[in-house]
């Protein structure tokens, strides 16, 4: 039987194949075209090899289910339906028990917890097949960075069995944010992608806008108002040491993102109210202006080999979306379908760009070709805004304003589908979130 | 010192104006509606109230701290350049005054671009200021663009407060 996947709206096909032998179909989701039915996926609760591991054996197995549930691309059945029960981690498999209750892929685990140190291990079967996919694995880490060895065991499952990239290993910073809008206070947080482990980076006495994750996932770029005028900062996570990076006297600078490199960053720049893209290497503090028009360009975004800047610009008369070489010069207009597009981000595949779309009242979030063709628009609202890519380039998060007085920010992930639209659970608002590369 | 108007119609633009919130997060200023510690103020004025034409009150009650803007212009509306003008009138007589043009957007539009116009709305209230005489040294601009709306509905009513350029008094004297 067939268990390949198939999903709305998109023709990306994963060209890496898991090679099974020519006698059984492949355990395997292919995201492309088309929508069945979620992958059916059993994960008993992992088994716990010291007397201290019982709860994680427990907690460590339901985030794996969340994180692979929360894709849209599997769904779990309940413990109620087992008829094998896992009792030890390394017995076989009872195949015929999973295939009863059309089980497809099974995952198994065992918790062991030594001091402060946790050392999960985990086993995928694919249970028609009846045999394991992939070798099992295990991970090590400290117990309160728990939650972490679940998101690799996930990714591990969801990459073997979607030939995808990872990506649930990962955090996001955003703007954490609280009050009524014409009341509205902002601080940076830090999360897991999952909105779990919240920690604030900096306070609420000045406006902090639109963080962005460096490419070792150390360093923060955002902006913020503490000087009095929008300033753009670098923030260390780890000692939250930051400093300014100086734009001269009488200017605004916003909008900044590092270069793949990770020792430039491309920003906006404004002065006499207009406002253009430089870049500034962040070790010399030296300048390069990109653009230099009277119109507004801004939201610049490096192509992942560093070669070329994605951005907004209303010299046509309203936002587009251009590309030009990452030295400046001639840009390449992209963007032609109705409304108006801004805020331009680069996939990490380099297959895509995602955009804030404004047409009719509404707010899209969208993706389109790096020629502009293949627009797909994945969201729609009063207000969405803002998007940042997951590191293996298949999810968006973003920003979902609610409309009118009580109106209020929150994030929101959807896939490059556009068919699994959920919200990111955090204890405040949020907004600008942007996606670390998976962590090591 | 010459008054503009005389204080009973002085008092009917405060009535007026005083329907348009003032920007909570432009300076000083503030409502100057009389002396809570009693007493008898020369001619009948408390100096820095609003009724003190040198007081930054009166600037932005009387002469007008701000000009509105069109969806996604920057360009002035003749209402806007007669405020100007009269801020400009008002900022050459007080001389001892530096402003700060905080240019605003409303809600529609991302972050960055709403940043980028409210700059240059900041941009044209200064330079028409310096196009009436005002020292360009005096007068420094900064966007908010989308993060300060004083109203807070999402439809025209409010959008059309909020795309606004304010011209905030630093400086002068203390009272």
């Amino acid at each position: 039987m067939s268990m390949r996947l198939m999903i709305v709206g998109l023709a990306l096909v994963a060209s890496f194949g898991l090679s099974r032998g020519l006698e059984a179909e492949p355990l395997r989701i292919t995201i492309e075209e088309g929508i069945i039915e979620p992958l059916p996926i059993a994960i008993p609760d992992f088994q716990a090899e010291t007397g201290e591991a019982g709860q994680l054996s427990r907690d460590i197995a339901r985030v794996v289910a969340q994180d692979l549930t929360g894709t849209g691309l599997f769904r779990e059945i309940p413990a109620s339906a087992f008829i094998s029960t896992v009792s030890d981690f390394g017995a076989a498999v009872q195949y015929a028990d999973w295939k009863a209750i059309n089980a497809q892929a099974l995952v198994t685990g065992a918790v062991s917890v030594t001091g402060g140190n946790v050392n999960v291990k985990f086993r995928l079967y694919d249970v028609f097949s009846g045999a394991e996919l992939g070798a099992g694995l295990q991970f090590s880490g400290t117990t309160e960075g728990w939650r972490r060895m679940a998101h690799k065991v996930a990714d591990e499952v969801y990459s073997r069995i979607t030939g995808e990239g990872k990506y649930f290993d990962s955090r996001v910073v955003y703007v954490s944010e609280t009050g009524p809008k014409d009341d509205r206070k902002k601080r940076l947080a830090i999360m897991d992608y999952d909105g779990a482990n919240v920690q604030f980076l900096t306070d609420s006495s000045s406006i902090v806008l639109a963080p962005r994750f460096s490419p070792d996932g150390n360093r923060i770029l955002y902006t913020s108002y503490e000087s009095g005028f929008p300033r753009i900062y670098v923030l260390d996570i780890g000692s939250v040491q930051r400093r300014v990076l100086e734009s001269g006297e009488g200017t605004m600078s916003f909008a900044p993102r590092f270069s793949p490199s990770g020792q430039t960053v491309v920003f906006s720049l404004t002065t006499g109210g207009n406002t253009d893209i430089y870049t500034m290497d962040i070790a010399s503090g030296q300048t390069v202006r990109l653009t230099n028009t009277p119109s507004i360009e801004t939201a610049p975004s490096f192509s992942p080999d560093g070669n070329q800047i994605v951005f907004e610009s209303d010299r046509s008369g309203s936002q587009q979306l251009y590309i030009m070489s990452s030295t400046g010069g001639e840009a390449t207009r992209i963007s032609f379908g109705a409304g108006r597009y801004g805020t331009p981000v680069w996939s990490p595949r380099g297959d895509l760009v995602a955009f804030t779309k404004q047409n009719a009242g509404r707010f899209h979030i969208g993706v389109m070709r790096l020629d502009g063709s293949e627009e797909r628009l994945l969201t729609a609202s009063f207000l969405d805004e803002g998007p940042t890519w997951a590191p293996n380039g298949r999810v968006i998060m973003f920003a979902r304003e609610t409309q009118g007085e009580g109106g209020a920010s929150s994030l929101y992930t959807v896939d490059v589908t556009g068919r699994v639209l959920k919200p990111v659970r955090t204890p405040e608002g949020g907004s600008d979130p942007s996606w670390s590369p998976l962590q090591k | 010192m010459t008054f503009k108007f005389p204080a009973i119609v002085l008092m009917g633009a405060l009535a007026l104006s005083a329907c348009t919130n003032p920007d909570r997060f432009g300076g000083q200023g503030g409502f100057g509606s009389g002396n809570p510690t009693g007493g008898a103020p020369l001619n009948g004025v408390v100096p820095g109230s609003a009724n003190d034409p040198a007081s930054s009150a009166y600037f932005q009650q009387a002469v007008g701290d701000r000009v509105l803007f069109q969806v996604d212009q920057s360009n002035l509306t003749p209402e806007g350049q007669a405020t100007l003008d009269g801020q400009a009138a008002w900022l050459m007589t007080n001389m001892n005054y530096q402003a700060v043009i905080e240019g605003h957007a409303d809600e529609q539009g991302t972050r960055e671009y709403n940043l980028a116009l409210g700059a240059r709305r900041a941009n044209a209230a200064r330079e028409y200021l310096i196009s009436r005489g005002v020292p360009a040294a005096r007068l420094t601009t900064i966007s908010y663009g989308k993060e300060r709306p004083i109203e807070i509905c999402s439809n025209e009513a409010c959008y059309s407060k909020n795309r606004r350029a304010v011209t905030v008094l630093a400086g002068g004297l203390t009272s």
